[in-house]
């Protein structure tokens, strides 16, 4: 378990980035879930929760989802089950249990780019951008190869533009991590294709996304370029050979599933 | 620091520290209804109301608390009897150690789901772990309260 020798809960954001700021060991609290299972000796901790940064907000154009919104909320939101071919919540609704999903947020995973998240393949997959407090708006994909700085995610930004897209996770039991992750959108010719957990932090299979924008892959090439492009590693879950296998599986699972909604 | 709480209707004032979860302050403070069987946020059993809604008291800090409405189990005494004489009945209660936690999250479920089917119960009932009984008898009594509760 953490340990904190200073809460701080900030009113506005640029309080907390001062705050966080000001020393170069404070960290923030999110949802605290996946803090709680390390012993991180803390000195001071910068509360998120009083920032109203949990809503999600439909646009014509976009969806913007706040860091601290739920991963419950990212599941049961109306404007999240209408758009995106429903990929967010299908990619958070088997993460533990309700009461887990109701305290974890989204902004976590997206900002420390949390090897196992499930919702950050979603996204990656998406038309997606974040926007931080002090480095402004850019793509997702950008950011996660980012080095790491202190900052605050403030929001996600997602297009909609109509894109149909799937999401697909093995796991071995009901609401443990996912072994594998793929989400695979499609619109006007151009592919998508994100594969996360493996056990990495979710990445964009480029040359597979762009073979498939150029024709003519099967589900079964997609997926079996993608296992060839993409590097898998091994942790207690599964190793990164079976990885590797699962990824060709869950790739032409989801390329088949938006082909058929095409 | 100073956090003010309403817990089953009444009113707290509790000092609390900055890195301490709701379930200890709970526990500390008599309610000890509240279980832990996992420290990995996993096993469901320390489930109380935050605004009505369920959530892991392991997991969410006792400050974050401040100004909002707890509910545990000892605070719906009539609805929580009356699963559990079905819970019993069904054979699905056995050491009682993920009773409370298990009451808590069903009561929320038949508040927030309209007629939900086997796997909808299924889907919000998982992360309730129980190393007893199974699952089966559970779910038997749950899909039995909620026939009861809709007549």
């Amino acid at each position: 378990m953490f340990t904190v020798r200073e809460l701080a809960q900030p009113e506005s954001i640029e309080e907390a980035y001062v705050k966080l700021s000001s020393d170069p060991s404070n960290v923030l609290l999110a949802g605290c879930a996946y803090l709680r299972l390390g012993n991180k000796k803390i000195d001071v901790a910068v509360d998120l929760d009083s920032l109203n940064l949990d809503f999600v907000t439909e646009e014509t154009d976009l969806v913007e989802i706040g860091a601290m919104t739920t991963l419950r909320e990212l599941e049961t939101n109306p404007v999240l089950r209408k758009n995106f071919s429903g990929i967010l919540p299908r990619s958070v609704e088997h993460i533990i249990g309700v009461q887990f999903r109701s305290s974890a947020t989204v902004g976590a995973p997206v900002f420390s780019r949390y090897g196992f998240s499930d919702p950050l393949t979603a996204l990656l997959a998406l038309e997606t951008s974040v926007e931080l407090f002090n480095g402004g708006r850019l793509p997702l994909a950008d950011f996660l190869v980012k080095p790491y700085s202190k900052d605050i995610l403030i929001k996600i930004i997602i297009q909609k533009d109509g894109r149909q897209a799937s999401f697909q996770g093995f796991r071995n039991a009901a609401s443990d991590y996912s072994l594998l992750n793929a989400a695979v959108s499609h619109l006007d010719g151009k592919w998508k294709v994100a594969v996360g957990a493996r056990p990495m932090a979710a990445q964009i299979a480029v040359k597979t996304s762009a073979a498939m924008s150029g024709g003519s892959l099967s589900a079964e090439e997609a997926g079996a370029m993608a296992a060839d492009e993409l590097a898998f590693g091994s942790n207690a879950k599964a190793s990164g050979e079976y990885r590797k296998a699962l990824c060709k599986i869950l790739v032409a699972r989801a390329v088949r599933e938006v082909s058929q909604c095409r | 620091m100073q956090i003010n709480v309403i817990v089953n209707g009444k009113e707290f004032g509790w000092e609390v520290a900055g890195d301490e979860f709701l379930a200890d302050t709970l526990r500390e403070h008599g309610f000890l209804s509240i279980r832990q069987g996992c420290d990995t946020s996993c096993c469901g059993l320390c489930t109380v109301w935050l605004d009505g809604r369920p959530h892991l008291s392991c997991t969410v800090l006792a400050a974050r608390a401040n100004g909002r409405t707890v509910t545990t189990i000892e605070g719906v005494q009539p609805q929580a009897e009356a699963f559990a004489r079905i819970l019993a009945a069904e054979g699905a209660e056995q050491c009682g150690f993920c009773s409370p936690g298990f009451i808590m999250t069903v009561l929320a479920m038949s508040r927030e789901l309209k007629n939900p089917d086997e796997s909808e119960i299924i889907h919000y009932l998982t992360g309730n772990l129980c190393r007893c009984t199974g699952y089966m008898g559970q779910l038997r009594a749950v899909k039995k309260f909620l026939e009861e509760a809709a007549q």
